[in-house]
């Protein structure tokens, strides 16, 4: 019975590999941009709730109200300034200048805020609990509220991707950049957009890192301290470049891999999850779920 | 009547290639103003030109009265220049209506909507649910018009319209145009059918490597100035 806990935690996971993946997947989809900075994103996420906290008070669970406009606000002005200026350029030029920027936000967050460890306790309120299902089973209260939310947001990014005017612009614009611009749509504004989108999930995701870990300025790319990037970039290539749903699979896979491979031996979590993440790679490039409609 | 379009000494490059030397031509509301010219003449960088797509290297473009030379493409079909590029670039993962939806997100006020469209080609109704890339060449033609058109122009680009299709298929959607034009719209085409150039512009303009060698209305022009003019033949007589 202890595999099937396993594969539960490796679900519960799994959703928070998804809130990190779809952003990443979002900018991918829509502008071509592989944001190498996306887990430092995140990061930024968990640092500005932390501030956001200090100054307002507002209770952990609730301080995602304030950072996700804040980061979002962000995230379209990065796009429409430093990003757009890499695009304007080449495709590439956008590796290196999101490879920039991941070594600047990492060596910025060392400058001002220490290389300390940080979290975002969530105290001894019920949500640290948890709940058991027969001797075996745990089931965290946190981690379940975090897979709700990253199933929440899919399907909110869905509905807005499928029903939206702004969503329609947003796969327009993904279909052929040309093509919008000759109906009269600023391509430009729309990558905004998608940025914000993409920056908003991130901070989600490091908030919900941040109360389930730790996090520090090199979580986003070091593997000693996380490596978010690197486990959003598995779930996204698992589960399929492109595809909303397929990062949700892919953050599983991955979760539930990691989880059995740490049973196995508490130090090859992490192997056994990207020797899967290899596997998918050769076997199935397009991912476990191929490529749709949506970004 | 002062020109809708104005279009002065227009000289584009790709790269070291001169494309355009100092086209000029001026269309007056209600013309159908064809551009005809062999491959690589530079008929669609022209059309590609005046849509905003591709930077002009001198010369200038003015559309009802203003200067747009330096103009964004999208800030230019919000004034009601829209084009209708070549190969009809749909958008492959959106449903005809709201390929549709996306052309009108941005219209000029105007008396064109998706329901207008719907009238036009009755056919769309009934498949507005469905995405474009399982039609035909001749139905993703007709939505790439009906897309053009629920932007509300003043002025339309056709680009190539007969480009991979057989020629009933053409026939049928050039026998769309006039209705289409009574509307009040004015036309810019380029077309390398010549024949069905001459059957629907009040003007023809003939590229050769960039450069103008006719420049009449089909009625004052014989069929062997326009292959004169085509094919760069004795230079005798042509420009009107």
């Amino acid at each position: 019975m202890l595999w099937v806990n396993d594969i539960i935690q490796g679900i519960l996971t799994g959703g928070m590999y998804a809130l990190f993946a779809c952003g990443l997947s979002l900018m991918f989809g829509v502008m071509k941009v592989v944001n190498l900075a996306h887990g430092d994103i995140a990061v930024i996420g968990g640092y500005v709730a932390l501030g956001v906290i200090a100054v307002t008070h507002v209770p952990v669970l609730l301080s995602f109200l304030i950072v996700v406009p804040l980061m979002a606000i962000f995230g379209y002005i990065l796009q429409r300034t430093v990003i757009q200026a890499a695009l304007n350029r080449s495709i590439l030029t956008t590796l290196l200048v999101t490879f920039g920027l991941s070594v600047v936000i990492e060596n910025g967050l060392l400058e001002f805020e220490s290389a300390n460890t940080h979290s975002l306790g969530v105290g001894n309120s019920i949500i640290t609990a948890s709940f058991s299902i027969g001797s075996q089973i745990q089931i965290g209260y946190l981690p379940l509220i975090i897979l709700g939310v990253a199933v929440a947001v899919l399907l909110g990014l869905q509905y807005f991707l499928s029903r939206s005017s702004y969503g329609r612009m947003i796969r327009a614009v993904a279909d052929d950049k040309e093509a919008a611009q000759l109906s009269g749509i600023d391509h430009r504004h729309v990558f905004g957009i998608a940025a914000a989108i993409a920056f908003s999930t991130a901070a989600l995701a490091g908030i919900a890192y941040g109360m389930v870990g730790q996090f520090a300025p090199y979580t986003g790319t070091d593997p000693a301290s996380g490596a978010l990037l690197l486990f959003a970039f598995a779930a996204v290539v698992i589960g399929g470049l492109g595809s909303l749903w397929g990062t949700l699979v892919g953050g599983v896979v991955l979760g539930v891999a990691q989880e059995l491979g740490t049973q196995w031996n508490p130090s090859r979590g992490d192997l056994v999850g990207f020797a899967i993440f290899l596997l998918v790679l050769v076997l199935r490039p397009q991912g476990l779920v191929a490529r749709k409609a949506t970004a | 009547m002062s020109p809708l379009l104005e279009v002065s000494e227009l000289t584009v490059h790709h790269g070291q290639l001169k494309a355009l030397d100092q086209v000029s031509f001026q269309v007056l509301p209600g013309e159908v103003y064809a551009i005809i010219g062999a491959n690589g003449a530079g008929k669609s960088t022209l059309l590609r030109t005046v849509a905003g797509l591709h930077h002009p290297t001198a010369g200038s473009i003015r559309y009802d009265g203003k200067d747009v030379t330096r103009l964004r493409p999208e800030r230019r079909a919000t004034a009601g220049l829209v084009m209708v590029p070549e190969g009809r670039r749909l958008f492959p993962s959106l449903t005809l209506e709201e390929n549709l939806q996306v052309g009108a997100a941005h219209a000029r006020e105007g008396e064109w909507t998706i329901e207008r469209v719907y009238e036009l080609f009755p056919w769309m109704r009934d498949r507005r649910k469905q995405r474009t890339e399982q039609m035909s060449g001749g139905e993703q033609q007709s939505v790439a018009i009906g897309r053009a058109l629920v932007a509300s122009p003043r002025v339309l680009l056709l680009d190539e319209l007969s480009l991979g299709l057989a020629p009933v298929v053409v026939q049928r959607i050039y026998a769309m145009l006039p209705e289409i034009l009574a509307t009040g719209i004015t036309a810019v085409i380029v077309e390398q059918d010549v024949s069905q150039a001459l059957r629907v512009a009040t003007h023809i303009h003939c590229l050769l490597e960039g450069q103008t060698t006719l420049q009449s209305t089909p009625a004052q022009v014989s069929a062997q100035q326009v292959e004169a003019a085509y094919f760069g033949l004795a230079q005798q007589g042509g420009t009107a």
